[in-house]
This record gives structure tokens, sequence and C-alpha cells, in this order.
């Protein structure tokens, strides 16, 4: 079979440009296509990211996109309370992912991948149940190009993998509604993030704090998909009770939503594969996604090109990528996903109490989906969390 | 149909697309939101996602579909 592709990459997100990099390096005639005529603008996050996560995606910190070191981060727990833990050293960035999906992108199209901005795929081409290529729309244009693999990682709004039927839809009850300004603020420690809990702040969620430079700041909100009130009421009321943030500039806004349930089940179909915010491959606890996107962007590319190569691209030969992607991320962020559904039940009260009984480092394990039984132990001593405790272990 | 959108409140996250169980909205070149497809069931969860609550569906629509 001749196809004007080897693999068609939706979204120049953090997914597919990693998945299209290492398609490419691998040799493959990859086509990545993103539908905004800016890649990576505007911007539908916080920007933070780990040291650890930027290591494991063999990425150097480049000050054109890691614009802030962190060392350390405060929970507020809804009395108020506060939780820090600092570190000599940088444990993070906050990037600006305009510039950094961008050098994604170009990384990308150094290894050989077309990028094409301001193109929609608007429907796939499937035939004899294999998908087969993509409909693209550009200024007007409509065309089709056949490909041997396409990789969805069209991100929250993913529509591919439905086409595909796989159902990727996002129930509300695992889906955070998010809203953020970014702001040129006074921060009195601009190396530590900031996070507030509590259900009048942010239910289910929480607000954030996070530093982009000594006096800037990406500050916003994430909530349970099924409240009533939008986020920005949420945000706006916080910003209303803080007078350094009241005082602040708005220099930028966004909005978005965050997958923070499991990750979708079916991984793969005969010529086709979903990563990413698409495939909900996200750390259901604080919500980060650029991390888990990238790493299940590399496995999928990696994999497409085995699979052209070998000549088999059907829904078996795919399957190794969602094999490797569980057994590297999927089980921790499953139980990931189970702390949050922990976290959920707790009241106000609840959270304090926990607050006056961890430790920063403790926080800092969890996020990873580690210590879990030393939080089931503290919530095992008041009889109504025993059922939470419960989810954990 | 009875969904509408207030495109001076709409951020363009794309987020009600991805809640929306019946592909019935569309985030046209990453930028304008639009309602697609007639499949809609008026069900209202984009309404209750969007984040600045740009989103409208007909209650009194709603209502009967849920009958
Ligand atoms: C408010 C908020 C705060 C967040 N904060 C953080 C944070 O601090 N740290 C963190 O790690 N993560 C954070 N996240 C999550 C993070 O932004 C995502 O997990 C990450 O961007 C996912 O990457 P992706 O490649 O899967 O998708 P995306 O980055 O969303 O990329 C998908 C791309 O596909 C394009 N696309 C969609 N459909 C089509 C189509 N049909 N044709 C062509 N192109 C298409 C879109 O335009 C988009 O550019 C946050 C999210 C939100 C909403
Ligand atoms: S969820 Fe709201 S802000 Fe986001 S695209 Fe839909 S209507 Fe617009
Ligand atoms: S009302 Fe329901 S079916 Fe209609 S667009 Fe909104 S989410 Fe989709």
């Amino acid at each position: 079979m001749n196809a004007d592709y080897d693999v068609i990459v939706i979204g120049a997100g953090p997914g597919g440009c990693h998945a299209a990099r290492i398609a490419a390096e691998q040799g493959m005639r990859v086509l990545l296509v993103e539908k905004r005529p800016e890649i990576g603008a505007p911007k539908r996050c916080g920007e933070g990211l780990s040291l650890g996560g930027m290591k494991n995606l063999g990425l150097k910190p480049d000050p054109k996109w890691a614009m802030n070191e962190i060392r350390g981060a405060s929970v507020y727990a809804p009395n108020g309370k506060r939780i820090s833990i600092r570190y000599e050293n940088t444990i993070g960035y906050v990037l600006e992912r305009k510039m950094f999906d961008k050098y994604l992108a170009v990384q990308a199209a150094r290894a050989g991948a077309r990028v094409l901005a301001k193109t929609a795929v608007t429907g796939l081409i499937i035939k004899d149940g294999f998908v087969r290529g993509a409909k693209l729309s550009s200024f007007g244009e409509n065309y089709e190009l056949s490909s041997k693999i396409v990789i969805a990682a069209d991100g929250v709004e993913s529509k591919a993998a439905r086409w595909a039927g796989i159902n990727t839809t996002n129930r509300l009850v695992d889906i955070d509604s998010g809203f953020q300004y970014e702001m040129v603020l006074e921060l009195e420690e601009p190396d530590m993030l900031e996070l507030y809990f509590g259900s009048k702040v942010a239910p289910r969620g929480y607000v954030w704090i996070f530093p982009k430079g000594k006096d800037t700041a990406n500050v916003g909100v994430g909530i349970g998909g099924r409240e009533a009130v939008p986020a920005k009421k949420y945000l706006d009321k916080f910003i209303q009770g803080h007078p350094n943030l009241k005082k602040g500039s708005i220099i930028e806004v966004n909005a978005g939503g965050i997958p923070v349930g499991d990750p979708v089940g079916k991984l793969a179909a005969n010529g086709f594969m979903v990563v990413g915010d698409a495939a909900h491959q996200v750390n259901a606890i604080h919500g980060g996604g650029i991390h888990e996107a990238s790493i299940a962007g590399m496995i999928a590319g990696r994999v497409a090109a085995e699979a052209v190569k070998k000549g088999n691209v059907s829904e078996k030969a795919l399957a190794g990528y969602a094999r490797e992607w569980r057994e590297k991320r999927g089980k921790i962020l499953h139980k990931i996903v189970k702390l949050r559904q922990t976290i959920e039940k707790l009241s106000d009260d609840d959270l304090n109490m926990l607050a006056e009984n961890l430790t920063g480092e403790d926080l800092v394990e969890f996020a990873k989906g580690k210590r879990f039984l030393k939080l089931a132990k503290i919530l095992m001593r008041r009889p109504h969390l025993m059922q939470a405790a419960r989810i954990l272990i | 149909m009875s969904v509408k959108v207030d495109a001076v409140l709409c951020m363009s996250c794309g987020g009600c697309v991805g809640v929306c169980p019946s592909l019935a909205l569309e985030l046209e070149n990453g930028i304008k939101l639009v309602p697609v497809d007639e499949d809609c069931t008026d069900c209202g969860i984009c309404e209750r996602f969007c984040p600045v609550g740009a989103i409208k569906v007909d209650s009194q629509k709603r209502r009967l579909r849920e009958r």
C-alpha cells in the first residue's frame, strides 16, 4: 500500500510534537497538523513542569521557554493553615507554553516531520476497519491524505478517537473546569508555588499561583466539572479576597478542561492511536498533563515506526503502545485517580485535620502516587472517613 | 438543538467539545466555538462545564427531553 504519509499526527501540543519527532527520527514520513493559527497559543495551562518530568523527556531547561525556577511549594488548608516545603535546589519550572510547544514543533520539523499550522483534521478515512488517512481543511480548502497510521493528540477537545470508535467523551465527574489569569503582581516568594484548597475556594480542585518570574504568575482555579457556578466566578472571588492579587494586572486570560478521571481503556485501533489529554492521560491530583502527554507521544511515535516497518498496523500490532504506557505511567496514574477520589470525599474540616498531620514531603510523595498508607492511616482515625480511606488501599 | 454560545464570553478553550456526548460542538480553527450537530440532545452538559458560563441550553426543551 502506498500512502501519502506513514504517520499523520493530529494536534501540535506536547503529545503530538513528541510523537511526530520520534516517528520522524525513525525514518517515518510524518505529517503533524495543528488547527490553530499559532502552535501553543493561547495556552490552556498553568505551565508547571517538574525537573524530573523534564529530565524524563530528555529536555534541558532553555531560558527561551523555561521562565522561572521553582524550589518548593506552599499548600493552604481551608482554615488557612500552611504546609510548606522548600528545597535547596530547583525542583521544577514554570514554562512559557507558547515558546515551549513551538520549540517542540520545531524539533519535530528538524527531525523531518512536515508541520502544518492552521490545518484542521475534519474526519478520518476509514476503509475495511482500518484508519487509512485523514480529511483536512485549511483556509477553506478541503482535501484528503492517506497514511498508514493516524495518531490523535488533539487534546481535551478530541474528536478523532471518537471517529475511530473509541469513546473518549469526558464525563463531568471526571473533568475539572479551569480558568486562569496571567498576572503582574507582588510576589513574596517567586520561587515557590502556592496552592489553596477548600470548598469555598475551589470545590474538588484548588487555586494555584505559579510564578513565571519575580513579579508575574499564572493565577488559576480548577473546580469539579459538575459545579453550577462557573470557574471564573470562583477565581474572581478569590482574587478579591487577596490584597496583593486584587491590585495586580491581568496580561492574559485562559480557560480549559482538565481530565482527572482514569485514562481511556482503549488506546489503539487498526491504524490508529490516541495520546495525551485526548486519552485522559493526566495526573489527576495536580492536573499536570505536559509530561504525561509527552511520554505517551514518545512511546506511540516509536511503536508506530516499528509497526510501519514490520508492515502490520493492526490494533494488535499497536497494542504495544498501550502495554508499555500502562507499565510506565498508567499504573501510577490509576493510583493517583484513587487519591483524587478519596480527597474529593473530604469536607473542609477533614482537610484541616489532614493539614495538622501531614508534612510538605508527604504531599510531594502523594502527587507521585506514594505514601498512601500513611494517608489512609490518618483517615481511619475518623470513623466517617473509613470509606474514603478504603479507596486508597 | 437549542444551544446558544455567547461569543463575547467564550474563551475558545474547547472543553465543552470534549464533554459533549453527541459530537455536537466544534471549535473551528481552534478559535470559534460553533454548535454543528442536530444530534444534540439539549442535555445541558456543555453549559454545566463551561468555565465562563458562555453556553445556554434552553431549559424548557431540556425538561421535555428528560421526560
Ligand atoms: C487551566 C489549566 C491549567 C493546566 N496547568 C497545567 C500545568 O501547570 N502543568 C501541566 O503539566 N499541565 C497543565 N495542564 C494540562 C496541560 O495543559 C495538558 O495536559 C497538555 O497540554 C496536554 O497536551 P496534549 O498534547 O495532549 O494536548 P494539547 O496541548 O491540548 O494539544 C492538542 C492540540 O490539538 C489541536 N487540535 C485539536 N483538534 C484538532 C484537529 N481536529 N485538527 C488539528 N488540530 C487539532 C489543538 O488545537 C491543540 O493545539 C493544565 C490545563 C488547564 C486547562
Ligand atoms: S467551554 Fe465555554 S469557553 Fe470553552 S469553548 Fe466551550 S463555550 Fe467557549
Ligand atoms: S446540550 Fe448536550 S448534546 Fe447538546 S451540545 Fe451541549 S453537551 Fe452536546
